[in-house]
């Protein structure tokens, strides 16, 4: 059997250095073995069979004639899930396989186990399912009112605000000072955002090995292997340690591999059928099976001194969780949390409200409920600058959150915080001079489309501030554990699950523990459930500042052991904990503790485009950046995620968005849903701010996420200026700039 | 599923002839989809690929001939790109460089989507289609080939095998409007060629009507075709555009074509 | 079917059914998953090789196509423990992170160098804009280009 290879190299410097990967040289390889990538012998294709009803009730599934067909080994449903019927990341509200009813497209019904992909595919198309289709909730606004798509309200009793609208997951009301305090000037505006993909390039994919003994060991892609575990072991009726989780090559994640794909499914067809069995989604199958960002639809009022100072802030957020819960109450909370941007502001009333509809399920990506928000919110602040005539940078440095003051929660800020520093600094980055006429049609908007040499082109600048958490929130008690084994021969080795997603999480740990441990020969055993314990969710800009705190203490931990013990083999874990949070009181949204954030982080961005006004069509000339960091760990991975970060924010403000009618997605695929190429993305210059964070190991802030909130934000200030229209949704699309309003 | 590979051209019209129901693949870049996907299943395949009487373009009598083999690739080096720049221009506009050295003009012509990258350019140029079969083989105006969407007059037992076409040597350009800027299906496209000898200027259009068609005025009149290729397209919304913008983009383009080539 | 083909430089014999991809005999059959299943419609590059020196999507080759043809995946570019100046240019301008898009940039890129010793960024933009990335936003990407032009 072919599984990910131990990861290993002698050769990786210490903290703060700037540094190659050792994954790199398998992957350039091509011998880098991703989920989709495994085999085993007498190894089964499993496939499954999905709604095609937003809602409905199934009346009846007939498995025979696939049961009877060539090469079929297994035909399960819900009747054949021998523990919990259902599971989620945060709450159990999403049936393993439907059992009486359908809520989304895609929904899985049934799967199937067969010799060959082919045999696979047939079986599932001769599943007989009788629908009796309902009504579909699909309009966010109106699911408030409509029939409870969960009666049983899965989400109340978890210490929420009780909401008894219909088809509430959370509703969430942060009041900060007095919320009806006056401004001299007020600027209103409403705002939204269509459902962005993670489109990761790996489709969703793993191996289901039986062990013979009534267990399992599933290989996946995942962002959180302990989490994957403690979801599939009660649906399989297994202990724990019965479903060992093991990491295969992930091809990114971004939020969309949190929740589970085809980790149970998989199992229960292994375990019924002895089998190995491997399960790969195609493109299509991958758009309905993981969550997307949520869709948000946002109205805000922001009220002002003549001079400038932003008195009070209202808004309210309203986000569309599809189907079921996933992480949409905490998407919530962070979409209220992070409205305000880093500003200090004494008044405000925040609300968001996530709701349940028959729309595609909608859980965490890459900046999780601050994208939405960052998007209105600086709109918002553009539109206060041209109402009080101030320039939109002094605007944002005379309001700048610094340490020492206070979030609307209430919570006070005693971490690093360089606000100023990085408005400063990204204002001052040079922006390149206006190229001259003519050029390749692949330097102007439109591309190699050759639709202007230069005709209806305009220039414009933008600039925008990105605010976000850093790790968990919210009393969520958050852990990392790490294994250090120290050899007499002086080599280490670490154990660890956290989550290599593309990110570099690997480098990170050897970097650290090599710092720790003062030796190069340090490697990395393969990260699966059996070996270590959690080490939480490659998420929420968490993983680099977690892992380094639990290899930094366990490397301690191990040295002290081995002293103590005059030398020879040590072997020691050790859990770390960042400082603790609290919950926010559901009346006032306010801080019941100290905090309920661990800390935050700040990006601005500056950025150039060309808009062709008469076509619609864009071009992001160049992005210029400064981002608040902590430390970097490793500079070069740094830069990587800014820059990668930045393209999925351009991909959701210029052409991202699952279409969907009647709770269907229009464009499952690579030639409809469009993300970034080549000739798409601009250069961008970086400006680490390198301010270290008191409560994290080496002062390391996590990267990931604050370009992804920014960039969306900063293009759009740059095409409000090049066009003069108010673009109060993304992605853009061509109609609104041709037709759109005037600002 | 068979797949049958002939290898010469008469071959692979008997097989046709004694498989209506098998379907051609040349570059493959339509019917994997397809295949790749489950959505099409058919109980046999000719594969062209090995026929060299498809390949490449030749000048025969002052006429242009292109090979249904043709790749979008060829159809952009410089000696081919001289005589009919227009079909360079949109080749270029044609997925990515792999979708380039795979697709053909031929299985633009046989796929006929209204989309089809080298439709325009081909019918601003009054290009003919050339058909083969075991029955013979016969010729079409191209606008008279393309029936619908999706849909052109080939017979069960017929392969487009060239185009032919007498250049024009006018001024000619193609355009083609995307959502990012590579690798983009067309909202709209648009060719436009303006032709002395003819005293005329000749537009075509994708994307915006059931069919690509072709739209004449007279020289003296050539400010009036970015109205003639708005009033002439019937596009519809869908998850890429809407009507309204495509209309508006067609008028634009032409607009900006007309100067571009007039200038020229 | 039985077909027979050359893979990176050795003659290899494959099963396979009539509506199989090249993409797909190459991964499941030859045990060759250096190139990549990200789309299967042609829209990612993923699975980029050279057919007879030719950059293609492997997805939408017909397997059988393949009979007698000439196939360079991403496993045949290095030479044993020596990587290829393209694969060590991606690992050394840190052109690589979830590395799933990476095998089918390293063809490509393979296959513009060939042709373009020194391309100018808008040649290696244009040449590179089939193959998606999620993860670096290309700027590394395109700093590995030159990287390995410069060492040719």
């Amino acid at each position: 059997m072919s599984v990910t290879a131990p990861r290993a190299t002698p050769r990786l410097g210490k903290v703060g250095e700037r540094l190659l990967r050792d994954d790199a040289i398998p992957k350039v390889k091509g011998a880098f073995d991703y989920s989709s990538d495994l085999s085993a012998p007498g190894m089964l294709w499993g496939a499954t069979l999905r709604s095609p009803h937003a809602h409905a009730r199934i009346l009846s599934i007939d498995l025979s004639r696939a049961l009877a067909r060539p090469g079929v080994h297994a035909v399960l449903t819900h009747a054949d899930v021998p523990g919990r019927k259902t599971y989620g990341l945060e709450f159990s509200d999403q049936p393993v396989l439907a059992v009486d009813r359908v809520r989304y497209v895609g929904e899985p019904v049934a799967v199937v186990a067969a010799d060959h992909p082919e045999r696979a595919r047939l079986a599932l198309a001769a599943i007989e399912v009788e629908y009796e289709p309902l009504d579909p909730v699909v309009d966010m606004e109106r699911a408030l009112e409509q029939e409870p798509l969960h009666p049983d309200r899965p989400t109340m009793g978890h210490g929420y605000l009780d909401d008894p609208r219909p088809n509430v997951v959370r509703h969430l009301v942060i009041r900060h000072g007095d919320p009806e305090s006056p401004g001299d000037v007020v600027v209103t505006g409403e705002y939204e955002v269509g459902i962005q993909d993670q489109a990761f390039l790996g489709p969703e994919s793993g191996l289901a090995v039986p062990d013979g003994e009534g267990g399992v060991d599933i290989h996946v892609a995942t962002q959180w292997l302990h989490v994957d575990r403690d979801q599939v072991a009660p649906c399989l009726a297994l202990r724990p340690e019965q479903v060992r989780i093991h990491l295969a090559g992930v091809g990114g994640a971004f939020g969309g591999r949190e929740d589970l794909s085809m980790q149970i499914h998989g199992a229960l067809l292994a375990l019924h059928t002895s089998r190995p069995v491997k399960m790969v989604y195609d493109r299509e199958e991958s758009f309905t099976g993981h969550v997307h960002r949520h869709p948000a639809r946002m109205w805000c009022e922001h009220r002002a001194t003549r001079e400038g100072r932003i008195t009070c802030v209202r808004m309210r957020i309203l986000l569309d969780g599809g189907a079921y819960a996933s992480s949409s109450t905490a998407v919530a909370s962070n979409a209220a949390s992070f409205a305000i941007g880093p500003y200090r502001v004494d008044n405000a009333l925040l609300e968001a409200t996530a709701v349940y509809t028959n729309n595609p399920p909608c859980g965490a990506m890459r900046g999780f409920g601050a994208v939405q928000t960052c998007f209105a919110g600086e709109a918002q602040i553009d539109r206060l600058a041209a109402e009080l005539r101030i320039d939109p940078v002094e605007l944002r440095l005379l309001n700048a959150l610094e340490p020492g003051d206070s979030l609307p929660t209430g919570q006070v800020l005693t971490g690093a915080l360089p606000t100023r520093e990085v408005i400063r600094r990204a204002s001052a980055l040079p922006i390149p001079a206006e190229e001259a006429l003519p050029r390749d049609p692949l330097r102007l908007p439109g591309g190699a489309g050759n639709t202007t040499h230069g005709e209806g082109v305009r220039r414009g600048v933008g600039f925008a501030l990105g605010f976000k958490n850093i790790c968990y929130s919210e009393g969520f008690d958050d852990l990392c554990t790490a294994r250090v084994v120290l050899r007499e021969d002086g080599s280490a080795v670490v154990h660890s699950a956290a989550a290599e997603v593309g990110q570099g999480v690997v480098g990170v740990m050897l970097q650290v523990a090599r710092t720790e441990l003062g030796t190069e020969d340090v490697t990395l055993a393969a990260s699966a459930t059996s070996s270590v314990g959690s080490a939480g969710s490659a998420s929420a800009s968490r993983m680099t500042w977690m892992a380094a705190g639990a290899v930094r203490d366990a490397c301690r931990a191990a040295l002290e052991e081995r002293a103590k013990q005059g030398g020879g083999e040590v072997d020691v874990e050790r859990v770390y904990r960042h400082p603790r949070t609290t919950p926010l009181d559901p009346e006032t949204g306010q801080i019941t503790g100290e905090r309920a954030h661990v800390a935050l982080a700040v990006a601005a961005m500056r950025v150039v485009v060309e808009v062709d006004v008469e076509l619609g069509l864009t071009r992001v000339v160049w992005v210029g950046t400064a981002q608040d960091v902590g430390r970097a760990v490793n500079p070069l991975a740094v830069e990587g995620q800014i820059e990668g970060g930045t393209a999925q924010g351009l991909g959701l403000a210029l052409m991202e968005e699952l279409v969907t009618r009647d709770g269907a997605i229009l464009n499952a695929s690579f030639t409809d849903y469009l993300i970034p190429t080549a000739l798409d993305m601009p250069p961008v210059d970086i400006e680490l701010i390198e301010e270290p964070e008191p409560d994290a190991p080496y002062g390391a802030k996590g990267v990931g996420e604050p370009p992804t909130v920014v960039s969306t934000a900063a293009i759009l200030s740059a095409l409000r200026d090049a066009t003069g229209r108010p673009l109060t949704r993304v992605p853009v699309r061509p109609d609104d700039i041709v037709f759109g309003p005037q600002a | 599923m068979d797949v049958h590979t002939p290898r010469t051209l008469e071959e692979a019209l008997r097989l046709k002839a004694e498989l209506p129901e098998a379907r051609f693949v040349q570059g493959g870049t339509d019917l994997l989809v397809e295949l790749n996907f489950g959505r099409s299943r058919p109980e046999a395949l000719v594969n062209l690929a090995e026929l060299d009487e498809l390949r490449g373009w030749s000048r025969e009598d002052g006429e242009l001939r292109l090979g249904a083999g043709l790749t979008y690739t060829e159809a952009m080096r410089p000696e081919l790109a001289e005589l009919f720049p227009a079909l360079a221009e949109a080749s270029r506009t044609v997925g990515s460089p792999q979708i380039r050295n795979r697709g053909t003009i031929g299985g633009n012509l046989g796929t006929a989507s209204p989309a089809g990258d080298a439709l325009p350019p081909l019918l601003v140029e009054r290009a003919r289609v050339e058909l083969a079969s075991v029955r013979g083989v016969r010729t079409l105006p191209l606008d008279e080939f393309l029936l619908g969407v999706k849909r052109n007059a080939l017979e069960p037992d017929e392969l487009v095998t060239s185009v032919r076409l007498a250049p024009s040597g006018g001024a000619q350009t193609f355009m083609k409007v995307g959502p990012r800027n590579a690798m983009v299906i067309a909202i709209c496209s648009l060719a436009v060629v303006v032709d002395p000898e003819a005293g005329e200027v000749r537009a075509s259009f994708g994307s915006a009507a059931t069919t690509a068609q072709r739209i004449t005025v007279p020289l003296a009149e050539a400010g009036s075709l970015p109205e003639r290729v708005a009033d002439a397209a019937s596009p519809i919304d869908d998850v890429r555009a809407t009507a309204v913008y495509r209309r508006h983009a067609l008028r634009v383009l032409t607009g900006r074509a007309v100067e571009r080539c007039l200038r020229s | 079917m039985r077909i027979s083909l050359s893979v990176n430089g050795e003659r290899r014999e494959a099963d396979l059914w009539g509506g199989e991809s090249l993409l797909t005999m190459l991964r499941d059959t030859l045990e060759l998953p250096g190139s990549k299943n990200a789309c299967e419609q042609g829209e990612c590059g993923s699975c980029s090789v050279l057919l007879d020196g030719e950059l293609v999507c492997s997805c939408l080759v017909l397997a059988a196509q393949a009979e007698g043809h000439d196939v360079v995946t991403v496993e045949g570019l290095a030479d044993g423990d020596e990587l290829h100046p393209v694969q060590r240019a991606f690992v050394e301008a840190g052109a690589v992170q979830c590395g799933f898009c990476t095998p089918g940039l390293v063809v490509a890129v393979t296959d513009l160098l060939a042709r373009t010793p020194h391309p100018s960024d808008d040649e290696i933009r244009e040449a590179l804009s089939g193959n998606l990335c999620r993860c670096t936003g290309y700027v590394k990407i395109f700093d590995a280009v030159h990287l390995a032009a410069e060492r040719r």
